[in-house]
């Protein structure tokens, strides 16, 4: 890993086209802002595990449920 | 053309049928083709979101107003411009589910909706920054009006 060392309003260039910036420090949170292609999704880590962890858990559904999915309906 | 499903064995599905998930699925980033597959009649609310390249990867999806009638969110531009939505009219919202037994327990993962462009054919699954909005809402009893199947 890269470790480089910024002060605010000092960026970083990735590339041709990513900027990220450290826009403002206090105590122990750090404003970032990232100019980024609009192809190119942004999210923060631990939100983006937990997404990957549930869908590997919605992948997995049990056989044994089947009857019971077929059996559900719409409310009217 | 002939597909090998999770669910239903094999099936025959349309070429215009397929959506392409240009990035994939946060865990399955290379999984870019899905069929949505109904499960059932159309007194449904399911659907099964399988892949067309690995027959035992489907999830079971459902429209989440049809549970969670405050649900609400804005898709945001980079999305409407990565999937060429032009209107509302092109698009269609599900979630996945997390069946669990019993299946009271199931939950919906309305932080990470799936939004399609149903006229293009292009899908996306996009987290909400909307901290209202957890990888596990329980599905509300009452709207689910289960008939008892024969266990």
């Amino acid at each position: 890993m890269l470790v480089l060392t910024r002060k605010p309003n000092e960026s970083i260039q990735i590339g041709e086209e990513i900027e990220i910036k450290v826009l403002g420090i206090d105590g122990d949170q750090i404003k970032i802002g990232i100019d980024a292609p609009k192809n190119i999704d942004i999210h923060r880590k631990e939100i983006y595990l937990s997404i990957q962890d549930e869908n590997n858990q919605a992948s997995q559904t049990p056989s044994n449920l089947m009857e019971t999915l077929k059996s559900v309906k719409k409310s009217k | 053309m002939k597909i090998d499903t999770r669910y239903f064995g094999e099936m025959e599905i349309e070429e215009k049928e397929i959506i392409k998930f240009e990035q994939g699925l946060p865990g399955f980033i290379e999984e870019k083709k899905f069929v949505v597959i109904p499960f059932g009649d159309e007194e449904t609310p399911l659907n099964i979101l399988q892949s067309v390249s690995t027959p035992s990867l489907a999830f079971v999806i459902a429209n989440p107003f049809l549970f969670f009638r405050n649900y609400e969110f804005d898709i945001p531009e980079a999305v409407t411009s990565q999937l060429q939505i032009k209107g509302e009219q092109e698009v269609a919202v599900f979630v996945i589910l997390t069946v669990q037994d019993p299946f009271e327990k199931t939950t919906a993962n309305l932080k990470a909706p799936i939004v399609i462009n149903i006229e293009k054919g292009y899908g996306k699954q996009i987290v909400l920054n909307d901290e209202q909005y957890i990888t596990k809402h329980t599905l509300l009893q009452e709207s689910l009006n289960a008939v008892k199947g024969d266990r």
